[in-house]
């Protein structure tokens, strides 16, 4: 399951913020991909929600720093 | 394979064109991932190749300023990659956050200096009148009624400021109503309900609209309940990002947007070719027969029934229906003219090819039938191979997916913006008719050995007039429209046909045509002004209906006539050439026009009214309308 998801987000990071999806890896981070400032964020929040059908919540927003991190919160939601 | 797989195999293959530059085969995969998913990742993705390949691949640019009370930029890259498949690139402005009233008052502003085509002004009630959403339970009814004549009267100054000072369309997002009203139940019972004062808000917005030429409203409340008030909006969005609309609502919004944008860029399909099995009707009739084929008023036959009226509706708004499909035509003519559910009859179509020939060659003989391009055209099939095969043989042609379920086929004909039409003319309740009238006179053209011979028998009469308050929108709507016989193919709103007809040193001239058939409606359109000495043609065009009939040459003899009675001494024009209008490159040549030396943009044409003269065909009555002018 986790792999698969982690697959899902990657596709989902390197669609945001044009970055091909062999450079995005379970720890990218706005650290490794420059494009990813406040903006793009909440481009990339709205693509996870609309592609799992969920809503995060503001805090949950905050926390979404990494790919790992989306897999986790994704995956204790479904 | 599962559609994860299939998009993962198109963003490849679309890699693979794009570094190819197999600018066709990527631009039809592009269209095929966004089919498949149309989500917001794939619209970076989308955007991100657009960009690259911008320069090769002929899209329409439109610059849309967006003004707005809330967060919106997530909508943009979805309404770029959806207008992406009405080959329409727009370069989307966004004015500064709940900055929409100074942008619009000030002409200096930002929005001016971008000098978009369409401005969205999208405001939510909220934002406008805090009290009408928050406290409605607090106001009196004296209250309630001066904060409504607030907010319209705050919509009506910035539509006249607009319009004052641009001659770009305007849209305005009308007012949604809240999930929940301050009042519950009671809402519904007292006169002073939340929900009318919003209405009432709407009503008045509409008619605001109807005063002012190219302002409309989006209705945005309609948009929202179609799609589940309830699901709509994220609150926590709302509140943190000031986003008005959940994740997966963003996609609606920049469809919504689509349906002004594409008949606003005038990429509209003008005619619909439809199959028959399985697509008017359920089953085949070669197999099932008159008595075995689904159609009628109960499940499954009404699915057919909705999608015929849906389709009749199309008709109404002045698009031609026609058909294309493999059948015996003998037993398709019989449904057609005899099933008792059916709700279409062959008179509402426009063009018939019913025989064994692919359907790319049916269509491509329909456009010449009825004399439109391929790229005006859409087509309807349930049968996905034969979607394919026309997409892959003929990319211009805008094919509609119909979801498997035909109980859905309705929604989507009236969910397509190919369809949209912002207004509406005389002309086009009558197409189907015009068409069938057509009809009669290329079997009349057939009898005549030369085509001045078929000309006399037609008994034409054009009648020209300046423009009218009545008919400045089809003028407007021929200038956006026209393709092949247009000299200069300019673009006109109706505002700006109205101010050049305001203009004393502008004419704006409009042709009818009848003949012993019918009457052709207003089919042409000349837009000259007086310079100096030379009357300069600006404008000069033909619906395809006419071509080939003198009329062009008749409209010109009045233009020249009427140059040289105001004391111009030369004639001139542009022949500004496009993908489109060859059938009117050498009009200026045979009418005598002297050429000049061309720049890169077309020819220059010039003729000396004192040395000769333009005649009126012997076989054309020239009528002209005294008065009328604006």
């Amino acid at each position: 399951m986790t792999d698969k998801l982690l697959e899902q987000v990657r596709q989902l990071v390197s669609d945001i913020f044009s970055v091909p999806l062999e450079q995005v890896h379970a720890n990218s981070s706005p650290e490794t991909i420059e494009a990813w400032d406040s903006m793009q964020h909440l481009n990339l929040v709205l693509a996870v929600e609309d592609k799992f059908n969920l809503q995060f919540t503001p805090e949950e927003m905050e926390q979404l720093r990494t790919v790992d991190e989306i897999v986790t919160i994704v995956e204790s939601r479904m | 394979m599962n559609p994860e797989d299939k998009s993962a195999d198109l963003r490849q293959e679309i890699d693979r064109s794009v570094c190819e530059g197999g600018i066709q085969a990527a631009a039809a995969n592009m269209e095929a991932l966004w089919r498949l998913n149309p989500s917001s990742s794939t619209a970076a993705f989308l955007v991100s190749r657009i960009e690259k390949i911008r320069e090769s691949l002929n899209l329409a640019r439109l610059r849309i300023a967006l003004l707005r009370s809330c967060t919106l930029e997530p909508v943009i890259p979805l309404l770029r990659a959806s207008a992406f498949c009405f080959r329409l690139d727009p370069d989307v402005h966004v004015g500064n956050y709940n900055a929409y009233m100074q942008e619009i008052l000030d002409p200096n502003s930002s929005l001016y200096r971008f000098d978009p085509d369409v401005v969205i002004v999208a405001v939510r009630l909220a934002d406008l009148s805090p009290e009408l959403w928050q406290s409605y339970s607090a106001l009196e009814p004296a209250a309630v009624r001066e904060a409504v004549q607030h907010v319209y009267r705050t919509l009506e100054e910035l539509i006249k400021s607009f319009r004052g000072r641009s001659h770009a369309a305007l849209i305005v997002h009308s007012m949604e109503q809240p999930v929940q009203t301050a009042f519950g139940v009671l809402d519904s019972q007292i006169g002073t309900s939340q929900s009318d004062a919003i209405h009432n808000i709407n009503r008045e917005l509409r008619l605001i609209a109807q005063q002012h030429r190219g302002v409309y409203v989006l209705g945005y409340d309609n948009l929202v309940a179609r799609h589940g008030r309830l699901f709509w909006q994220d609150e926590r969005k709302l509140l943190t990002v000031r986003l008005p609309i959940a994740a997966h609502g963003l996609v609606h919004l920049a469809n919504e947007w689509l349906r002004f944008l594409v008949p606003l860029s005038g990429q509209i399909a003008k005619a619909l070719v439809v199959d028959l099995d399985n697509t008017l009707w359920g089953g085949v009739i070669g197999e099932d027969g008159m008595s075995g084929i689904k159609l009628g008023p109960e499940y499954p036959g009404a699915a057919y029934q909705a999608l015929q009226r849906a389709l009749l509706d199309l008709s109404r708004r002045g698009i031609l229906l026609a058909i294309c499909s493999k059948n015996n035509r003998d037993e398709a003519m019989e449904v057609l003219e005899k099933h008792p559910g059916m709700i279409l009859r062959p008179a509402d179509f426009a063009a018939m090819r019913i025989n064994w020939s692919d359907k790319p060659q049916g269509l491509r003989e329909i456009a010449t039938e009825l004399n439109i391009g391929l790229d005006s055209i859409a087509f309807l099939d349930d049968n996905p191979f034969e979607r394919e095969q026309v997409r892959r043989s003929l990319p211009e042609v805008l094919v509609i997916d119909l979801p498997s379920d035909a109980m859905q086929y309705a929604f989507a004909i009236r969910d397509f913006q190919a369809f949209e039409r912002l207004t509406l003319s005389l002309e086009d309740h009558e197409r189907t008719l015009l068409y069938s009238k057509q009809q009669e006179r290329a079997r009349a053209e057939e009898r005549f050995q030369s085509k001045e011979d078929f000309c006399r028998h037609l008994q034409q009469e054009a009648e020209i007039e300046q423009a009218t308050a009545l008919s400045i929108a089809r003028i407007a709507q021929l200038t956006q429209k026209t393709n092949q016989f247009n000299l200069t193919t300019r673009r006109y709103s109706e505002q700006q046909i109205a101010e050049m007809a305001g203009n004393p040193s502008w004419e704006v001239l409009s042709v009818r045509v009848k003949d012993r058939f019918g009457d052709h409606g207003l089919v042409g359109v000349a837009i000259t002004h007086d310079d100096g000495d030379t009357c300069e043609i600006d404008t000069f065009l033909l619906s395809c209906r006419v071509i080939g009939r003198s009329v062009e040459t008749a409209l010109l003899s009045y233009i020249a006539q009427s140059a040289l009675a105001r004391g111009r001494k030369l004639l001139a024009g542009w022949f500004l050439p496009t993908r489109k209008n060859t059938p009117a490159a050498e009009f200026y040549a045979l009418s005598g026009f002297q050429c000049h030396p061309q720049n890169n943009e077309g020819q220059r044409w010039t003729f000396n009214l004192e040395e000769a003269q333009i005649r009126c065909p012997e076989w054309i009555r020239l009528n002209v309308l005294e008065g009328g002018r604006v």
